[in-house]
């Protein structure tokens, strides 16, 4: 600063006699950069992010996120599993969406094999889907909510989200850990009484307690100024960014994999792609709301429509027989055994199988040599592209943005970091 | 394509929109599995990159993926996956490299690359020239080596653990309580990659037999087997129905043919009915009293 008491400040002549304040104003102040920590244990972090945040006061000049802080080598044990061995590892990548991340897996042995699925099998493949994305927009509008100040939409569609867990584990056994997706089918048939109440859930209880959190939130005029306007991405920096999901569909371009290169059901199943129309985190937000109405009406169309049949491949080189049928016969019990020891050889080969998972593409890039292991099995994450991102979504914003743009990104760091 | 995987129509033409566009640059085009690869010059690879981008619609690089084949001369693939959305088609480019030889950036194409680029520097060691910012990521602040090598051990080298005595997390050796463990399930007959303990003394050359070798027999020798098996069988068959045919030596044979004092004796008693059951046959067939009602119950 150049002020000293003998510069005199311009005009002030006018003011002769009158005492004047040569006190610096606001903004003749400099203040210099500084860096702060936000996370690694941050609530509103959605798990273990570090970014190294430089701050001109309250204003964001740079981010730099660390990730990794989770990272277990999911890859490398991967190597070192048969390829069922290795389908539980999925579960635990995004430990919201578990049978979204086993999907992409299952369709690229399926792809490499070359194996038929039972119309039965497909149709529960895609409910069980739908039902996982619901379970996870859930959990992240809830979050997102929370982190921009309000509490008690989350507690409400917590609720739901706990309806979710329940489905799957009354068609799997367990709560969030499933592994119910099998290569060649799913793991077990599920009882009438299940889909009869997944049915009734859909046509009832979701719409009324969802539609009730929601009409608190989206015309909310906190939510709003908390949300809209902020990290505007458009459709050029979200295809160069490698965007998916919910984030591109925010941003007008109406890219979702299950329209566009449809697997399972899908090709069966109608249903919109909601579109955003400004790109910033409000659009993020409201295409997720409209994502879980779209996925009730994928669910209601499966249950109607579910084929009666195998629910797995019957191809007893790939897919293991039930228990009952191994106690009678010998051949099973042969197939039995060789299956759970050894596992089942995928031919040599390469296939990269992205599905349209909850948060956005998540893609597996299998590498087969023709042995019972994997050779590489390369996960894509959704949210190591989106995370890149946070440094020019962020830069200009006020710090307390960052929670929003992190909620709306919907960030898990299982899935992440690997 | 039977199986339920995404659906992804073959580009008509690529083939030779690929060949024209890049010209020498292009080592190799597959199409295997519905998938579309292309193998590039290392060396080429931004240039075709912006070429792919802008010529042929690819908007989106997807993905970066390692992979490591040790055997080869240059070990490292780096695997790029496009994504056109216009188009709705998928495609892997693919360039080799080795532990020294950086792989040009593609930063300047896609800002996503960034992140992927160090990820396969983290987790291989693969250099790329021209990243502004290759960094470790996902490994830990200060850590060695490149987990996702093939030689690099799936327990790694260091463990950490909180010190009560220092009161800070500590870096270890790691030390394992069991060695690790890699069961092979391989079935033996379609050729393990290992020799088990004791074969080397059946000949041969001591290495495994090859991957996939169904029989180490050739078809002349399968005949010579036959054959063998035809040939009349010895004229007599080895039994053991005298002692001295057990083998077990001349003290034995002699020991054996002499009988024991109460021999004969003992097989009779054998025979002989135990004084238990002389007693129940003895005893005529009666039926039992029946009992008697319990008295002087609580009523």
């Amino acid at each position: 600063m150049t002020d000293s008491p003998q510069v005199k400040h311009h005009g002030s002549d006018m003011f002769e006699g009158y005492p004047v304040d040569t006190a610096d104003t606001a903004g003749d102040q400099a203040v210099t950069n500084y860096t702060i920590n936000f996370g690694p244990q941050h609530p509103a972090a959605h798990g273990v992010l570090r970014m190294v945040m430089e701050l001109d006061g309250e204003i964001i000049e740079r981010v730099d996120p660390h990730v990794g802080l989770l990272h277990r080598g999911t890859e490398k044990l991967i190597e070192y599993k048969t390829y069922l061995q290795a389908l539980p590892y999925f579960d635990r990548l995004d430990y919201c969406s578990p049978l979204g991340m086993e999907h992409s897996y299952v369709l690229a042995i399926e792809k490499l094999l070359d194996l038929e699925v039972p119309d039965r099998a497909q149709y529960l493949r895609t409910m069980f889907a739908e039902l996982t994305r619901i379970c996870n927009h859930m959990l992240n509008i809830g979050s997102h909510v929370m982190d921009v100040g309000a509490m008690t939409p989350n507690l409400w569609i917590f609720e739901l989200r706990e309806d979710c867990l329940n489905f799957f584990e009354r068609a799997s056994g367990a709560r969030m850990h499933s592994a119910y997706f099998r290569p060649g089918g799913v793991h077990q048939d599920v009882p009438e009484k299940l889909l009869y109440d997944i049915g009734q859930w859909c046509e009832t209880r979701l719409p009324k307690l969802f539609g009730d959190a929601m009409s608190l939130v989206i015309d909310n005029r906190i939510f709003k100024q908390r949300n809209v306007d902020i990290a505007t991405v458009g459709k050029e920096d979200a295809l160069a960014w490698g965007f998916s999901g919910p984030m591109i569909r925010g941003s007008g371009i109406p890219w979702d994999l299950r329209k566009a290169q449809p697997y399972d059901a899908y090709a069966k199943m109608d249903f919109d792609i909601p579109v955003g129309t400004r790109g910033d985190c409000y659009d993020r937000f409201m295409v997720r709301v409209q994502e879980v109405y779209q996925s009730q009406r994928i669910i209601l169309q499966c249950i109607n429509a579910m084929p009666t049949g195998p629910i797995a491949s019957l191809d007893r080189k790939v897919v293991p027989p039930k228990r009952g049928e191994m106690k009678q016969s010998m051949e099973s019990l042969i197939h039995h055994f060789k299956l759970y020891t050894e596992g089942f050889h995928v031919p040599a080969g390469e296939v990269y199988v992205a599905t349209e998972s909850p948060k956005g593409e998540f893609g597996v890039y299998l590498v087969s040599d023709g042995t019972n292991k994997p050779y590489r099995c390369k996960i894509r994450p959704t949210a190591f592209s989106h995370l890149q991102a946070m440094d020019f979504m962020c830069k200009g914003h006020m710090l307390a943005d960052t929670t929003a743009i992190i909620g709306a990104i919907d960030v898990v760091f299982g899935e992440c970091d690997r | 394509m039977a199986s339920p995987a995404p659906l992804i129509a073959p580009r008509d033409g690529i083939g030779a929109a690929l060949q024209k566009l890049l010209g020498d640059d292009l080592i190799e085009h597959v199409f295997a599995v519905g998938e579309d690869s292309i193998t590039v010059r290392r060396e080429a690879v931004a240039g075709v990159m912006i070429a792919l981008r802008d010529n042929l619609d690819y908007q989106q690089l997807v993905e970066i993926a390692g992979v490591d084949y040790p055997e080869r001369a240059e070990r490292f693939e780096v695997v790029y996956h496009l994504l056109s959305v216009t188009k709705n088609h998928r495609l892997r480019v693919r360039v080799s490299t080795d532990e020294a030889t950086p792989v040009p950036s593609i930063v300047p194409v896609w800002p996503v690359a960034g992140w992927l680029e160090r990820e396969v520097f983290d987790m291989y060691g693969v250099l790329f020239a021209g990243n502004p910012d290759l960094r470790r990521i996902l490994t830990d602040y200060g850590f060695q080596g490149h987990p996702q090598r093939k030689d690099f051990p799936l327990t790694g080298y260091t463990e950490l653990r909180y010190s009560e005595e220092d009161k800070r997390v500590v870096y270890e050796p790691v030390k394992l309580a069991q060695d690790f463990r890699n069961f092979d399930f391989l079935s033996p007959w379609e050729g393990a990659d290992y020799v088990l303990p004791g074969d080397e003394k059946a000949g041969g050359t001591g290495e495994a037999p090859g991957k996939g070798a169904p029989t180490p027999l050739t078809a002349a020798e399968v005949k010579k087997a036959d054959e063998a098996a035809k040939a009349p069988p010895p004229p007599t068959p080895k039994t053991t129905e005298k002692p001295e045919q057990t083998g077990a030596g001349a003290k034995a044979n002699i020991k054996a043919a002499k009988t024991s004092r109460d021999g004969a004796k003992a097989t009779t008693a054998a025979k002989a009915k135990t004084p238990a059951t002389k007693k129940a046959e003895k005893a005529p067939a009666k039926a039992r009293a029946p009992r008697k009602p319990k008295t002087g119950g609580d009523a």
